[in-house]
């Protein structure tokens, strides 16, 4: 089990990442997301002892590997732009960290066989990585990390730099691996469809710091922070102020709800509102469509309050609109 | 189609009639002298093999001894950040472009028989005689080869290590490998092209090293260039120079076809990464850094220090002025370039060797720009006439400016009263780096440029003058002073062609070292130092106009 403790880094004297604390456990794949930016690959680096940290422990099973330099830490790392051997054909790219444990040549036969089966990649084995397409570097580089049994892998925006529809497959294919294999594995992405694909569990870096840490579904029902919301684009969010203790007050109308954390009469909120129209909810907002946007099976229908709703039915521009809501609040 | 290609024969023709008449027909012309039935004999054969054998001996060592110092120092400047970096870095380009003379001087200067060390030794322990003998051995051309190249393998293999992805030698600690295996597995097959390409070319410049071995090893170190100029100038035996001309050209050509295919391949492996310098953290590293920057900066900065503090420096009594000698600080030397104290119509003051070295350096400079602006771009644009003439033009490149000259006596002999000839070689000389200096700028202004001004309503003249021209007077005063600098110095070609009546600052500097007594001595010392101040200026000129990522060589 991986356990990061009170990690602390900056660079050119600006803060980077600001005491990362958090555990991995047993086949389990966690996933860092994050704006670019946030550290979240100085975090992977640290990890993989390529980086020192400033501050800060990374621990495996209890022990602190501080000492431990990269090459004996047993993490495999797949990088966003493949990092592939130029020099070596994909054969010898995924036998390098086997040749580097000293393996045997027909051990390491076997094991190619298998791992390229793994990825899809077999026949490839001798041809030069150069000639590979983006997709199939990807591979090479999976094979790669994954050949030498890693107790732990690591993914620095793997397909950052693919086209969308080869992204998904790839997604899927090693979402079936993770699973497969049931090595615990960090991946760090920018693009929450790709976290909430992947991650057993998702954590949330801004400014340094794990602002929500959770499944990806609690994650998505309980934003609980504006900035969590605005990233995730869960909908609109609108200032509010506290009437009493089941009162807010809006420019878009007053509503009945009470917030979980405790707030004094008169206290600037955040609220959000889903941008789904809940039937089951008291609270009902009343707008003017100035714009309609279709958007395959929905459309998106923009109001005079600058609010936004997703509707099955197209409505009438200027027509008036009433919706009933659900409100949550927001730190 | 067909109009296009007209249109690029018309820009081809001027630089292809000038190397037609000034390069390929007096190669020609060395072709026929050189391989005659008569040069064919068993004794100049046997002279050519021997010459040949040293030539390859003292290029093979030379190489060896740069690389021995120059791969340290890259992997100084391509992975550490220290004080003084950016200095050290300038320093080291300076040698390279300095003209040979200079270079002669200025070790003459340290350690030569009227050197700073041999002048202390003997002030020190009253010897009569110098006790270090430098000039005239093969440790002095060596030295100099060494001082001239290890800047080429600092650039090339730096520059490899600096832009090779940081990332794969971090995958490869990912797997498993300690640091030696990431050099010996990783870093060091991605360097190997790189590597080569470095040691041929510096073995390029060793083999047709010419003013270094005339000036600091004397005749009697015979590489194929100073047999060339002595069975030209001295036996006056034009076929067997001619032959040795051909030899070299053979020679020169095939390590220029094998270095362009190399560097092909080194340019395709090098991730557009940017730099990771970083400070030395460890003793090892420590001690690395600093005593490579204290060998580095001696060696770079003693022999440039010694010549111009030896031109101001009366160390010795000049002949005939036994009596009275005032030791110390003297300007002497400098106010002997401007009379003419011999009062003879033969002596030319070296004042008039200035003004004829900057009248052919304008020359060059005006020809080269005005042959090399079409050649370079045709060749930004390459099409299929491009990539055949593409190595035709560096060929000249190959030839050295020894056979150019040799070249230019056979062809035409008669007409070598003419001074105009001289900046006609030094062209040649200068042509391709021009163009290679050239071509890049203009490449490197991409068409949607181009296309934006003119859908913006520009005229193409006004494209040319806001667009174009403003990225391209960088490159061009780089180009121009490039050929203006290495006509300059230019040595080997000019002693060969130059009229007695016509010397050069380099010719000057020459017959004053080959002259006894310490005004003679002096006054090379204060010519040199004025030359190796002028291209000194030229060279960080054209260092601080290179364009970011421009071609290394």
């Amino acid at each position: 089990m991986l356990e990061i403790r009170g990690i602390h880094k900056s660079y050119e004297a600006q803060s980077l990442l600001q005491g990362i604390s958090f555990l991995v456990g047993t086949g389990e794949t966690i996933c860092l997301l994050g704006p670019s930016g946030s550290g979240k690959s100085t975090l992977l680096r640290i990890i993989a002892g390529l980086e020192p940290p400033a501050a800060g422990q990374i621990l495996w099973d209890g022990n602190d590997l501080a000492s431990t330099p990269p090459h004996l830490r047993d993490f495999g790392l797949v990088f966003q732009d493949y990092a592939l051997f130029p020099h070596l054909d994909a054969f010898d790219n995924v036998a390098f960290g086997l040749k580097m444990k000293n393996w045997k040549s027909d051990e390491i036969k076997t094991r190619l066989a298998e791992v390229l089966e793994l990825v899809n990649l077999r026949g490839f084995e001798h041809r030069k990585v150069t000639d590979l397409s983006g997709g199939e570097q990807q591979r090479v580089a999976l094979a790669r990390a994954l050949a030498p049994r890693p107790r732990l892998l690591m993914f620095d925006e793997p397909l950052g730099a693919l086209d969308r529809a080869l992204r998904e497959d790839l997604l899927n294919e090693l979402r079936g691996i993770l699973h497969q294999t049931q090595i615990p594995a960090i991946y760090v992405t920018h693009d929450q469809d790709e976290a909430f694909t992947i991650a057993d569990r998702v954590l949330l870096l801004h400014d340094g710091q794990i602002v929500r840490e959770g499944t990806p579904a609690d994650v998505w029902s309980e934003p609980n922070s504006v900035w969590v919301a605005q990233f995730l684009g869960l909908g609109n969010i609108i200032e509010g102020k506290i009437i009493n203790g089941k009162k807010v007050e809006t420019k878009v109308g007053n509503f009945s709800m009470t917030c979980r954390h405790k707030h004094q009469v008169g206290e600037k909120v955040h609220l959000l509102v889903r941008p789904l129209e809940a039937p089951n909810e008291a609270n009902q907002i009343r707008g003017r469509v100035v714009d309609v946007v279709f958007q395959q099976d929905r459309f998106k229908v923009a109001l005079d309050n600058n609010l936004y709703f997703y509707l099955k039915d197209e409505p009438k521009m200027r027509q008036i609109f009433e919706i009933k809501v659900k409100l949550e609040c927001l730190r | 189609m067909k109009s296009i290609f007209s249109h690029r024969i018309l820009i081809w023709l001027a630089p292809l009639t000038f190397l037609g008449v000034f390069f390929f027909y007096p190669f020609l012309r060395i072709l026929a002298f050189g391989l005659s039935f008569e040069t064919l004999k068993p004794i100049n054969l046997q002279l050519a093999f021997h010459v040949l054998l040293f030539t390859f001996y003292q290029a093979s060592l030379s190489t060896l001894l740069t690389l021995l110092i120059g791969l340290p120092s890259a992997y100084l400047f391509a992975r550490f950040d220290f004080h003084g970096r950016s200095l050290l870095r300038a320093l080291s380009t300076v040698p390279f472009m300095l003209p040979t003379v200079v270079v002669a001087a200025g070790f003459n200067a340290l350690l030569g028989p009227r050197g700073w060390i041999n002048l202390t030794f003997m002030h020190l322990f009253a010897l009569n005689s110098p006790p270090i003998q430098f000039v005239g051995t093969l440790g002095a051309i060596l030295l100099a080869h060494i001082f001239y190249n290890t800047t080429i393998v600092i650039r090339v293999v730096s520059n490899a290590l600096s832009k090779l992805d940081p990332k794969l030698e971090q995958a490869a600690r990912s797997l498993g490998a300690n640091e030696r295996r990431v050099w010996w597995n990783v870093t060091l097959p991605l360097l190997r092209p790189s590597i080569l390409a470095a040691s041929l070319l510096v073995f390029l410049f060793d083999f047709t090293s010419f003013g270094v071995i005339l000036l600091l090893g004397g005749p009697t170190f015979a590489t194929l260039e100073v047999e060339i100029y002595i069975q030209a100038l001295q036996m006056l035996n034009l076929p067997v120079a001619a032959l040795l001309a051909f030899i070299q050209l053979l020679c020169t050509l095939a390590f220029s076809i094998i270095y362009t295919r190399l560097s092909t391949r080194v340019t395709v492996q090098s991730a557009p990464r940017s730099t990771y310098q970083h400070k030395a953290n460890t003793i090892e590293e420590k001690v690395f850094v600093f005593a490579f920057c204290v060998l580095l900066f001696t060696f770079f900065i003693l022999p440039m220090l010694a010549l111009p503090l030896r031109s101001v420096s009366r160390l010795q009594a000049d002949r005939g002025q036994q009596t009275q000698v005032h030791y110390g600080l003297t300007t002497d030397y400098y106010t002997e370039l401007f009379i003419n104290r011999r009062n003879t119509l033969f002596y030319v003051p070296p004042i008039k060797a200035a003004i004829n070295s900057l009248g052919y350096a304008g020359a060059t400079m005006i020809l080269s720009l005005l042959l090399g602006f079409p050649a370079a771009s045709a060749l930004a644009k390459p099409g299929r006439l491009e990539k055949i003439l593409d190595p035709i033009l560096i060929l000249p490149l190959g030839a050295s400016a020894v056979t150019l000259a040799l070249g230019f006596i056979i062809a035409f002999g008669r007409l070598l009263i003419l001074p105009w000839l001289v900046p006609l070689a030094h062209t040649l000389v200068a042509l391709p780096f021009v163009i290679r200096t050239l071509q890049p700028a203009i490449a490197s202004i991409p068409d949607r440029l181009r296309q934006a001004a003119t859908t913006l309503g520009a005229s193409p003249f006004r494209v040319w003058r806001n667009v174009d021209w403003p990225i391209l007077s960088r490159g061009t005063l780089s180009a121009a002073t490039f050929a203006f600098t290495i006509s300059l110095g230019e040595f080997g070609a000019t002693l060969l062609l130059a009229r007695p009546d016509y010397p050069t600052i380099p010719i000057a500097i020459y017959n004053f070292l080959s002259q006894p007594g310490d005004l003679n001595y002096g006054q090379a010392m204060a010519m040199a130092t004025l030359l190796m101040a002028l291209t000194t200026a030229g060279i960080l000129f054209i260092e601080k106009q290179r364009l970011p990522g421009m071609g290394e060589f």
